[in-house]
């Protein structure tokens, strides 16, 4: 493998998400945080979710880890908010499917599409599941 | 008495595994601290022992249950000589430096450390020689006290002095750190320990596999270290104790093979080193290290401490000449060099590293307080052992250099 086969993992906007992250910080008003890391690699987030009536209204998250995990975890806050928990939920469960290879409904996940290629790298996979694990327990918690 | 340079060709040549590509380059292989690659002798051990000896040990009257009983035992023997113990009786096979840690912890510290007492170890330490004795401060009461660490990541004696006292019961100490590379003055601290009547135990993980360990000369009461990480097998370590010491501690697994007479409600223990040893034992690992240690013999173990202790300072060398590399631990040091690229986090390191047949490790490396001390979350190592050569390390320079262009340009 050439290293030019290594955009197929670090994308454009996936650096971007990385670079420039949306949605870095913490929540005035929070309903729910959850502190998730990676015990393999030492990657942690802290994510923040303010769920109200079943939506989404914000989420924020703080940490350190690889471009891969700070990547995914901008664009997960960003396509949550404003969705239903259940919507949230479904959307993580075709995250799980991307990451194993399956195949699911790109045009959903907009800019998320873009970790596809971590499929290819399973050493990566669990960088790229993180925030989403997170967001998973945060509404199970709420 | 001179050290003769090795062979390294011809060494690397004894690996099958390391003549494969790896994403369409050679395998560059620098990640021998998690664990080496085994060299055909040691593969053929364990093949030829299931081909033609496979049996259970210390019970069969049949043929093959004594040939397997003389080559377990012979292993040991090895290992006594290996480590230059007084007595087989001093070897007990585990399934590694962590299960023989824990022993140590679970059997000897439960029984002699009280509320009052202190157990001294130190920042460096791998989990496996940090969080049994967490649980045993829980389990006792006893207070787990940390010996400072100088900027450079090595150990000041002045400090073990100053530290350790009357209260303390044991000192654990790595002999080399798996991250910073330092190799620890084991034997003055256990001088020190013992002025104390403190025991000293010694993770030899990173130690034994590179340089030649006399337990007499050092003195230490524990020593353990892993067969996976001196060219054997997975599975198999061993604990070096002090007989005086091991007579006196009990078993933590029961069952069968470690018993002498078993009633209805009582049951005494073999003696050593089989007490230690419940149910069928490590054979195949313990035969896979009899094979390893002749391997390295032959080599010459000074000879190996001497090339890696070259190979480290080439590294050193030629890794300080890249932009924007922070390099962690003491100038003087094992076959390791743990460090990071600014603004490029050391998975990515690793991940670019590999599509160029380069193999690193990346993260926290079983060492979270380091990591807080060093204020990092994570670094890349690249480890080094008999089989690696200068050209390897040239590989990894350039693929570093070849990282910082793929993250520095192109995504701002």
């Amino acid at each position: 493998m050439a290293l030019n086969n290594l955009d197929t993992l670090y994308r454009q906007v996936i650096m971007d998400h990385y670079k420039n992250p949306r949605n870095r910080g913490s929540l005035e008003k929070e309903s729910v945080t959850v502190d998730m890391n990676n015990p393999t690699c030492g990657d942690r987030i802290q994510l923040q979710l303010d769920v109200q009536d079943g939506i989404v209204k914000d989420a924020k998250f703080q940490g350190e880890g690889c471009s891969i995990s700070m990547a995914s975890a901008s664009m997960m806050t960003q396509a949550i908010k404003g969705m239903e928990v259940e919507e949230a939920l479904h959307m993580s469960e075709d995250f799980s499917k991307m990451m194993l290879g399956e195949e699911i409904d790109s045009e959903e996940m907009g800019d998320i599409e873009a970790l596809q290629g971590v499929s290819k790298f399973p050493a990566r996979i669990k960088c790229a599941t993180l925030a989403w694990k997170a967001m998973e327990k945060g509404v199970h918690n709420e | 008495m001179g050290v003769k340079s090795i062979d390294v060709k011809a060494i690397k040549e004894q690996f099958p595994i390391l003549q494969q590509e790896v994403n369409g380059h050679p395998l560059v292989y620098l990640d021998s601290s998690a664990t080496s690659q085994k060299p055909i002798q040691v593969i053929e051990a364990v093949s030829d022992y299931y081909k033609y000896n496979n049996s259970n040990v210390h019970r069969g009257v049949h043929t093959l249950g004594s040939r397997a009983t003389d080559q377990y035992e012979g292993a040991r023997e090895k290992v006594r000589e290996f480590i230059n113990a007084t007595s087989t009786k001093e070897i007990i096979f585990t399934r590694g430096t962590t299960a023989a840690l824990n022993l140590v912890a679970s059997s000897y510290a439960k029984e002699n450390v009280g509320p009052e007492d202190e157990i001294v170890i130190t920042p460096m330490e791998h989990h496996s020689n940090l969080i049994p004795w967490q649980q045993v401060a829980k389990a006792t009461g006893a207070r787990l006290v940390y010996l400072p660490l100088q900027e450079d990541g090595t150990i000041s004696l002045e400090d073990v002095k100053n530290t350790v006292n009357e209260k303390t019961k044991i000192v654990a100490v790595a002999h080399v750190s798996n991250v910073l590379g330092t190799i620890n003055p084991i034997k003055e601290i256990t001088e020190i320990a013992h002025q104390h009547n403190a025991i000293m135990v010694v993770d030899g993980a990173q130690g034994a596999p590179h340089m030649k360990v006399d337990v007499q000369a050092i003195n230490c009461d524990f020593y353990a270290f892993s067969g996976h990480k001196m060219c054997a097998p997975t599975g198999i370590g061993v604990l070096y104790g002090k007989q005086e010491l091991l007579e006196n501690m009990e078993p933590i697994e029961f069952g069968g093979e470690m018993i002498d007479f078993v009633n209805l409600y009582d049951s005494t223990w073999k003696e050593l080193p089989w007490k230690f040893e419940g149910g069928t034992p490590i054979i195949a690992g313990a035969i896979g290290l009899a094979a390893a240690i002749d391997f390295l013999h032959e080599i010459g173990q000074d000879e190996i401490l001497a090339y890696e202790t070259e190979l480290a300072a080439y590294a050193l060398e030629q890794m300080q000449t890249i932009d924007g590399i922070q390099i962690y631990g003491p100038k003087k040091r094992a076959g390791l060099v743990t460090f990071n690229l600014d603004d490029v986090h050391p998975h990515d390191t690793a991940t670019v590293l590999d599509a160029e047949g380069i193999a690193v490790r990346a993260g926290h490396h079983c060492a979270q307080p380091l990591m807080k001390w060093l204020d990092v979350t994570a670094t890349a190592r690249a480890s080094f052992y008999l089989y690696n050569t200068k050209e390897d390390i040239d590989l990894l320079v350039a693929g570093l250099l070849k990282t910082k262009e793929y993250f520095g340009n192109g995504f701002e």
